[in-house]
């Protein structure tokens, strides 16, 4: 356990612990900034439950509930194989989780979820969010966002996200507490800034426009994807009538019947394979999804430093008109518009215990100005250096799964083929028997 | 080497040519076959009753089927007929196509070794008919069809007239290996003559008006009925039945498998550009990304090419045996109408002779004691014309019986030979869709696995750990 001197024992994985003990516990097993969660501790989402309840409107809802285990690294090394903690959590509570970690670390490439609704579905699946192969991907996909979290270098050291795999009871009003809601931008100020910046930080505009592409294609290739997989279905579905006719005719022929009969079984079982196949597909769907859903983050990481961009701007801008009138008020000139001057001018002049106030005021707004272009300026290259560290961490590891995606698809491809090979061998076999 | 039995069958409307012993005398040379009895000699060649179908094939029942056993054992192809070359006229009335028959062969009855002739699908229609007709109980492997309703293909379609090359080239090909069609006169003159010489040949066949006068026949001796018809030819007409609903269900399946292929095709041909467009926006991965859409185009020509392989190959296959499965239905059909024919004949026989034997002549002595004739006399007379009518009855039943029990076993050789062929044909069809499939999985392993091979020589190249 990472030791920060503290003299009180680490207990891991015991619910029953007074505050203070929880405290050390978070304390202790705090990761240091660097190392990551997964070195520690073994993180699994093993199960899928339905559950049913009443929602937040009193009425009855039926809703699956997934199990998240966790196992200290060590303690499976040593032999013994200890119970691991679980707890139960919806997929509510992960998109509460997300939600939070995408406020909280705005220049970080959030993982994303796996979807909420079935989509890219060809007809054999189902888009019911209670179908059992639904549930199953989706357990599979939210395991997988708990170790991605957990192996990144500052995802993994969050607390909430610690809270979120050891504390099922209050873990939601802990989130709350943080009033991560506050600091949330609204859409309408995002949107503004995007339409109004004017010199954003030229990668992050070029990631952008890269993760709207990369969004598009891969949008494109799942469709594709999915009704070729259809199309596919339907040519092996077919062949299995084959095998029903030839068992049939087998019936009135007298020599050919039995090489009929045995070939129509390699068309049933050549029919069968395809449900095997698609499964695979579906698998490496899942990974390209992840993508299109992690091309999402990448916008939101670029969208967050437009804003922060254009809010330096704002203030830039501000400091610069606060400094003018300014000018104009200590040399008479008037050079911008204001009511004051026209009134000024139509009703006299100002005394100047007025102008002397005025000044004043300016001075200390120049001062105010000044200082928070400062800050915005150190807050926008703040982000820009650790949003860069973390999207150049994204990029490898982009470029890493996805090359792994494409092997594992020619696997499945070569698979696929190895199987027609193998039928359709056994099948002409039985047809020099007819 | 040995050789068919000359079909007899005289085509031409001369029916009434006897058979010169001295060519059964040439044949019976040839033949090592003790057991061949090549004619019968009682039997005319001239049918009374004006049909237009010549049973004088004057082969015994016998001889027949070891007619076929010699043609079995011939494994030395001794003609080869060909049909390509297509090519369109055009007329003031009509546009057509005809296609080039090239013959090949070594046989002593063709007067050269090489025939070329031009032909219509008219001629090949006339062809079999003419067959048909001479053998009404044999089974003549289908024409492809007049026209194909379905996809409303137009006539002139390339592919439309490849297949019907492709078909009519077996169709000649299946006569010319079976042991007796190839041996018909027709079929000789189909294969040599000029077109003019064809067309006058044609005209010299029994008119219109007799063949309708035989489908009368047909149609009457339909409706009255076969009254025992042996159980064998029973059990071939449930065979033909069952046969035809399986070979029909083939037929619509693979074409569903086209159909459901194709649309496959139109999905996959957007995989590779899709790839293609994504490698666009990509550093590291656009190397992978465009070797992916590689491999997908690639296979997407496979897929093409394997669909129309079993469009080109399977499905004319399937068509020949659903259009197989009507024919033997029509051979049945005509068998019964054989037998119903002489089951018409031995009653009318029956009920002449029960007149003969009956004393009910009251009526007509009656009748012609009052036309001044004496009983005796009158009784003479009509004993007289009623054992002449009886005598040339019991001819006719003897020819009608002949002409059935020779139909009969034309039918049961031919049953047994076509089942041989059928089988043959398809067990071929299969084998080679089976291969083809086979060698369309093995290109597109091929496609994946160079794929993974550039993959690792790359992942080798940058150092990182062989991933497979």
């Amino acid at each position: 356990m990472a030791d920060s001197g503290s003299e009180d024992i680490a207990v891991i994985g015991n619910t029953d612990l007074t505050p203070s003990e929880s405290e050390n516990n978070l304390k202790n097993t705090m990761v240091e900034k660097g190392t990551n969660l997964l070195k520690m501790m073994e993180i699994s989402v093993a199960e899928a439950e339905k559950r049913t309840g009443k929602n937040a409107v009193n009425m009855q809802e039926t809703y699956t509930v997934y199990l998240i285990e966790t196992r200290p690294v060590d303690a499976a090394s040593e032999g013994t194989n200890p119970v691991p903690d679980s707890l139960w959590r919806r997929y509510s509570e992960f998109e509460l989780l997300r939600n939070y970690l995408l406020v909280t670390y705005p220049f970080l490439v959030v993982p994303p979820l796996p979807e909420k609704r079935a989509e890219f579905v060809w007809h054999k699946l189902s888009a019911d969010n209670m179908d059992p192969d639904f549930v199953e991907r989706r357990r599979v996909g939210l395991e997988n966002f708990l170790l991605r979290v957990a192996s990144h270098p500052d995802l993994s050291s969050d607390n909430i996200f610690y809270s979120f795999l050891t504390e099922e009871n209050g873990w939601k009003e802990t989130v709350f507490e943080t009033g991560f809601q506050a600091k949330a931008d609204s859409r309408l100020k995002a949107l503004n800034a995007t339409f109004r910046v004017k010199n954003p930080d030229k990668r992050f505009a070029e990631m952008k426009h890269y993760g709207d592409e990369l969004q598009s294609v891969i949008s494109q290739l799942l469709r594709v994807r999915a009704r070729a997989a259809d199309r596919l279905y339907g040519v092996y579905k077919v062949h299995g009538n084959y095998g029903r006719v030839f068992s049939e005719w087998s019936a009135i022929e007298k020599e050919m019947g039995d090489g009929l009969q045995s070939a129509g079984h390699h068309m049933d079982a050549y029919a069968a394979s395809v449900d095997d196949i698609l499964e695979e597909e579906e698998h490496y769907a899942d990974q390209l999804k992840e993508y299109l859903f992690y091309a999402d983050a990448l916008r939101a990481v670029c969208r967050k430093h437009e804003l922060t961009q254009y809010e330096l701007e704002m203030a830039t801008m501000d400091l610069t008109s606060k400094k003018q009138q300014r000018e104009e008020l200590a040399t008479g000139m008037i050079r911008t518009f204001s009511l004051k001057g026209m009134t000024s001018k139509l009703f006299g002049q100002e005394t100047p215990e007025q102008r002397e106030a005025k000044l004043k005021m300016l001075e200390t707004q120049i001062e105010e100005g000044k200082e928070m272009v400062k800050e915005r300026n150190a807050e926008c290259e703040e982000f820009v250096k650790s949003a860069w560290v973390d999207i150049e961490r994204f990029k490898e590891q982009k470029d890493h799964d996805l090359r792994e995606a494409l092997i594992s698809y020619a696997i499945m491809q070569i698979s696929m083929c190895k199987k027609g090979i193998q039928v359709w061998n056994n099948a002409k076999e039985c047809f020099s028997k007819m | 080497m040995s050789r068919s039995v000359v079909d007899n069958t005289v085509s031409s409307g001369n029916s009434s040519v006897a058979i010169p012993t001295d060519i059964s005398g040439q044949i019976l040379d040839l033949d090592e076959d003790d057991d061949l009895e090549v004619f019968s000699k009682d039997t005319s060649t001239t049918l009374t009753d004006g049909s237009s179908f010549n049973a004088s094939m004057q082969t015994s029942p016998a001889s027949m089927i070891n007619q076929y056993k010699l043609e079995e054992d011939a494994d030395t192809k001794d003609i080869f007929v060909t049909v390509d070359n297509p090519e369109s006229h055009v007329t003031a009335i009509e546009t057509y196509i005809t296609y080039r028959v090239e013959t090949k062969t070594t046989r002593s009855e063709f007067d050269s070794c090489e025939f070329e002739v031009r032909r219509r699908y008219q001629d090949f229609l006339w062809l079999k008919g003419r067959l048909e007709e001479a053998h009404p109980t044999l089974i003549v492997h289908p024409l492809p069809e007049k026209f194909v309703m379905k996809g409303m293909v137009e006539r002139f379609n390339e592919d439309f007239i490849e297949t019907r090359r492709r078909a009519l080239h077996k169709f000649l090909n299946k006569i010319a290996e079976h042991p007796i069609f190839s041996s018909s006169e027709d079929f000789k003159i189909f294969l040599t003559a000029g077109t003019g010489e064809l067309t006058s040949h044609k005209k010299q066949g029994p008119g219109f008006l007799s063949r309708m006068g035989e489908t009368v026949k047909a149609v009457a001796a339909a409706v009255r009925g076969v009254r025992n018809r042996p159980q064998e030819f029973t059990d071939m007409q449930e065979y033909a039945e069952a046969f035809s609903q399986k070979i029909s269900s083939l037929d619509k399946i693979t074409q569903r498998i086209i159909r459901e292929q194709k649309e496959y095709l139109e999905e996959l041909k957007e995989c590779g550009p899709t790839y293609t467009l994504w490698s666009q926006s990509e550093e590291e991965l656009a190397e992978p990304l465009k070797n992916v859409a590689g491999c997908e185009d690639r296979c997407y020509k496979e897929t093409e090419e394997q669909v129309k392989h079993l469009n080109d190959h399977l499905i004319p296959v399937l068509h020949e045996y659903v259009l197989c499965a009507d024919t033997l239905k029509a051979v049945l059909r005509r068998r019964d109408n054989i037998q119903v024919v002489f089951e018409g004949k031995a009653e009318a026989l029956a009920t002449k002779a029960a007149d003969r034997d009956a004393d009910s002549k009251v009526l007509s002595l009656a009748w012609d004691s009052l036309v001044g004739r004496s009983p005796e006399e009158v009784k003479q007379q009509k004993q007289q014309k009623l054992k002449g009518e009886i005598k040339e009855m019991r001819d006719e039943l003897d020819k009608a019986e002949n002409r059935l029990e020779w139909a009969n076993n034309a039918l049961k050789s031919d049953w047994i030979r076509w089942q041989k062929v059928m089988r043959s044909d398809l067990r071929s069809a299969f084998i080679d869709t089976a291969e083809r499939n086979v060698s369309y999985y093995e290109k597109c392993l091929a496609v994946w696995e160079s794929f993974m091979q550039s993959q690792r020589t790359d992942a080798e190249g940058n150092g990182k750990v062989d991933s497979s």
